[in-house]
């Protein structure tokens, strides 16, 4: 409930004339009882707006849990009568929601009349109220008896499964579920079964997918026995469904549907029934259906072990590379570590090269973009030396694409491949290729040099970093083009915690401070963010450092301005030093000034 | 499924659903009896299908081009055979209205949401047909397009056949007996008017509005709550949709009864001017273009002195600050034409109107005014509170160093 307002302070003070009118509200709203509140919310719930009505109904049903079996008997159940039998839709439709919060806890006599309004909604003129009968029907069911469900919800069920409106239908398929859970085997195959086959072969698409779409659950709340019996067969119908969408549906459950059959024997039921399916689909002229499918195909090999996935899923993935579809073929790449636990990758190596080729120079690229990122789990896999044979050129030539993303996970990727494969490889392979890009004629490849350091320097070490990076690095520092020259200040704000201080104090302040007197704005600003982070680091280390460079950087360092002086200390001057010093604008002043203002009297 | 096989056997039924329609149409007295049931049979196998998923997901009815029908070859046929079969003179509803029932024309509405626009057309005029010689089916047509309307409107915003359904409803509003029974009002209040806030109204404004003007024409007491209504859901960022609104209000100013204007000429004068502001050319040209209209200069003058201290301001401002030089030339006529209508009232509105922005210029400088002299102490408190915390920290440092 609304919590009250704190009475008279800050309302009485500021107005003084009409506020503490809401004095009295605001102690009201403290006192509001649930069955107060429930008014406005029903009249809210039988509104025309769908958004303003689901809001309202998540309300009533808060509500209903606060209230005591008494009061929901008293207060909260005729609501929901009322609204039951509202004559516009939306109040009937609001009703279905109420159901099953306020069944529970109901006297016998009570659940007996709810019972009795579910019934009549769920048989509605409107197709509506119908549809949000149907929708609550899984959670209704889950409330009741087990005798009601047998004796009513199975018959409002098989009744709205075969609705003339095939939104209606589709619905039921999911109330399906939750039914299936609570009844016994015996119950299911006589109460349920027979709508399901019927929605499974139902002439409207849209139900035929939901029972795709749901497959898995349905497989679960049914148990092995009639999986075997009826869902397989229905499955391989909706396999080779007319309609692309179900298909597709379908194929995204092959995955599920194998793992969640029992062990014993589901070797032999996969290899008999399943795949001579999903041997068409390879195959099939949609290309949702063919991603789908490989997106999932790959993690059968677990389930089929190391002959049978060389013997029959072998051919299918090499197919599924080649596909004409560039999904497809990344979502086969995009799960071959599946692949690699059963039998390993090389058998797929041949094959896998061209596709991988093909996609790193697509069109589109996001799917540029996708392959990269699987190219160290790749490289993990296929080992130092083939990477080196075939697929080091490819990322070096990432580094120059078009695109400024591809550009930057190319960067990533190199620092991932240096993780994987150590520094000395990256000494002898990727460091000098990448040096070399800074005389490129293309600012933007020079700068991507500087990225890529700034991404290898850590996992290259101390040694290479200095020895071989920073120079060029420093080098950089005069180039014509300003974007380059404040990242190198950027860079070497990065490195800088790589480097030891010689190298800090000698080669790297003395170009920050020349950059930081650079006529382009960027520039400077960047030069002096990396020389206060440097003075800080060599202050550790009790180097001198000028004060007046710390004081243009915008971000200066609170904690400087709060540490107690020490006697003796210059590097440390009182804030009334710094408060007369660099007094420039007002602005300027007041940051400082609060910084210096101890936090409790803040008003 | 593939489009091309079993091209002989096409050709077969394509040419025996030819050779049927003619037969019907040029023949008298071969609608017999026991006909009836097989025709309808043929055509409910024939047309009655679950229309297949829109292979573009993301269809915009302007723009793209629409997934055409493939059976199109045999289902037209099939449709031109219905429709003669409904309009032969030998037609007896009274037999028919056993085959066709509810669910039958059930399945037919179903067929509207059809993206192809060619079977659309004559699923509008069968539907047509079958409303006006079935009259046992009426009630029930009309509440079955309410519900496929109130779907579209608040659950899917997907329907294709919505414009063709309310040129029927056009029609059929117009064959209303007066007075208009309470169902019909309803629907005119809930389903009609909330129909505005669809996202694709531009697909079927100009039938809406056709119908709303109807049910004015029928009843002119409505007027009220229809104007509110679409003031309620007035649109506030769409200037495509506020210009199509516009055109409506014309469209019902243009029927309008002189008592039920002075009902509405506040609250629609008060929109009109948010319009006339607006900085968005074409929607301030729509409303400006009122003035061209003669029937409504008539009303706007006979009622001109509640209206023009409601359009004053925003003429007078737009008349100095619109960036559209063609606006600010139409302004001026409308305030000609104003000043013409009552020069007096004229007058008073522009000295108050100056008086009055004098007074808001006033107010604004007090304002800034105000916030300076708290940035000024604001900054003195801080520098009163640096000082003082200098103070306690240079005794600090004093009695630490001792």
């Amino acid at each position: 409930m609304a919590g009250a307002a704190a009475p008279g302070t800050g309302l009485g003070a500021a107005g003084g004339d009409g506020d503490d009118s809401l004095y009295p509200i605001a102690v009201l709203i403290d006192e509001l009882r649930n069955e107060d509140v429930q008014p406005p919310l029903e009249s809210l719930a039988t509104v025309e707006e769908t958004v303003v009505r689901d809001r309202a109904v998540e309300s009533l049903r808060q509500i209903s849990q606060e209230h005591t079996p008494v009061a929901l008997e008293v207060h909260f159940v005729p609501l929901v009568k009322r609204l039951a039998s509202g004559d516009w839709f939306t109040s009937r439709t609001s009703a279905c929601g109420l159901f099953s919060v306020c069944y529970p806890r109901a006297s016998n006599a009570v659940k007996e009349e709810i019972r009795q309004h579910f019934r009549s909604l769920c048989s509605d003129d409107t197709p509506m109220v119908r549809r949000a009968a149907a929708s609550k029907l899984g959670e209704f069911a889950k409330v009741l008896e087990l005798d009601s469900v047998k004796s009513e919800i199975v018959p409002l069920f098989t009744n709205l499964a075969s609705d003339e409106q095939d939104s209606v239908r589709l619905l039921a398929v999911e109330a399906c579920v939750s039914i299936a859970q609570l009844l016994s085997q015996d119950d299911l195959e006589a109460l349920v079964m027979p709508t399901l086959r019927q929605a499974a072969e139902d002439k409207s698409w849209r139900v035929r997918y939901m029972v795709a779409d749901k497959f898995s659950e349905l497989q679960k709340a049914v148990g092995p026995k009639i999986t075997l019996n009826d869902l397989i067969p229905a499955f391989q119908n909706l396999l080779k469904d007319c309609e692309a969408e179900v298909r597709a549906a379908a194929a995204h459950k092959v995955k599920e549907l194998c793992e969640n059959l029992p062990i014993e024997g589901r070797e032999t039921i996969i290899m008999n029934q399943i795949l001579p399916y999903i041997k068409e689909l390879v195959s099939d002229m949609n290309q949702h259906v063919k991603s789908a499918l490989a997106s999932v195909i790959m993690g059968l090999s677990t389930i089929l072990g190391k002959e049978n996935t060389i013997e029959h899923l072998l051919p299918l993935f090499l197919a599924q590379l080649k596909d004409e579809c560039p999904e497809v073929r990344l979502n086969i790449i995009s799960n071959l570590d599946c692949v690699n636990e059963v039998i390993g990758i090389r058998q797929l190596s041949q094959s896998l090269l061209p596709a991988i080729v093909e996609l790193a120079k697509d069109a589109k690229w996001r799917v540029r973009l996708a392959i990269i990122e699987y190219m160290p789990l790749l490289a993990g896999q296929l080992g130092v030396e083939f990477f080196d044979e075939k697929l080091n050129s490819l990322c070096m030539a990432w580094l120059v694409d078009h695109v400024y993303a591809i550009r930057e996970a190319a960067t990533n990727n190199l620092m991932k491949l240096v993780q994987k494969f150590g520094t000395e490889w990256a000494q002898n392979t990727i460091v000098p290729k990448v040096l070399v890009m800074a005389d490129d004629p293309n600012y933007l490849h020079r700068m991507t040099t500087l990225f890529c350091i700034n991404a290898l320097s850590e996992a290259c070490g101390q040694e290479i970093t200095t020895k071989q990076m920073l120079p060029i690095v420093l080098k950089m520092a005069g180039d014509q083009v300003a974007n380059v020259r404040f990242n190198v200040a950027k860079s070497l704000q990065k490195i800088g915690p790589i480097l030891d201080t010689n190298a800090l104090q000698g080669e790297v302040r003395p170009v920050l401070q020349k950059l930081g007197q650079d006529e382009d704005m960027d520039v400077k600003y960047f030069a002096q963010e990396a020389i206060s982070v440097m003075a800080q680091r060599l202050r550790k280390l009790d180097l001198p450092v000028k004060d007046s460079e710390e004081l243009s950087a915008p971000r200066a360092d609170k904690n400087h301005f709060l540490s107690p002086t020490v006697p003796g200390d210059n590097t440390r001057k009182g804030p009334a030093y710094q408060l007369h010093v660099n007094t420039r604008d007002k602005l300027a002043q007041l940051e400082l000034a609060e910084r210096v203002h101890f936090p409790q009297s803040r008003d | 499924m593939d489009s091309v096989s079993d091209l002989k056997s096409k050709e077969i039924k394509r040419a025996t659903l030819n050779e049927l329609v003619e037969y019907v149409s040029t023949n008298r007295g071969v609608i017999v009896e026991s006909a009836y049931s097989d025709i309808v049979k043929m055509i409910s196998a024939n047309i009655f299908r679950t229309l297949p998923p829109s292979d573009n997901p993301d269809f915009d009815p302007e723009e793209d081009e629409p997934t055409l029908e493939a059976s199109w070859p045999h289902i037209q046929l099939v449709y031109e055979f219905f429709l003669r079969f409904l309009e032969s003179p030998d037609f007896q509803p009274s037999i028919a209205k056993r085959y066709i029932d509810q669910k039958f024309v059930q399945q037919l509405l179903e067929l509207f949401d059809s993206e192809d626009p060619r079977e659309r057309d004559f699923l509008k005029t069968v539907l047509h047909r079958i409303y006006g010689k079935f009259l046992g089916l009426r009630a029930f047509i009309r509440k079955q397009i309410n519900n496929i309307f109130l779907r579209f409107i608040y659950e899917t915003e997907h329907f294709n056949g919505v414009a063709e359904l309310l040129e029927i409803l056009g029609s059929i509003i117009n064959g209303f007996a007066l007075p208009l029974k309470a169902e019909h009002k309803q629907f005119l209040m809930k389903v009609l008017i909330p129909m505005h806030t669809a996202k694709g109204l531009a697909l079927f404004h100009a039938q809406l509005a056709y119908c709303v003007v109807q049910f004015l024409e029928k009843d002119t007491t409505l007027t009220e709550p229809v104007i509110r209504g679409l003031l309620k859901f007035w649109p506030k960022t769409c200037s495509q949709k506020e210009v199509m609104f516009l055109g409506e209000i014309e469209e019902i100013l243009d029927v309008i009864e002189p008592t039920q204007f002075k009902k509405i000429e506040e609250p629609l004068f008060k929109q009109i001017s948010k319009c006339v502001s607006s900085s968005h050319f074409q929607v301030a040209e729509r409303a400006l273009y009122f003035w061209n209209n003669e029937y409504i200069l008539s009303l706007i003058e006979e009622n001109i002195d509640k209206i023009l201290p409601i359009m004053f301001a925003s003429l007078y401002k737009i008349s100095k600050e619109h960036w559209n030089p063609t606006i600010v030339t139409l302004v001026y006529n409308v305030l000609k034409t104003l000043m013409e209508m009552n020069g007096k009232l004229f007058e008073d509105l522009t000295s108050s109107y100056k008086a009055e922005r004098q007074r808001e210029k006033k107010k604004e400088l007090e304002r800034e005014e105000l916030w300076k002299k708290l940035e000024e102490l604001k900054l003195k408190k801080a520098l009163e509170n640096q000082n003082s915390a200098f103070n306690m920290h240079s005794i600090l440092s004093n009695t630490s160093a001792e």
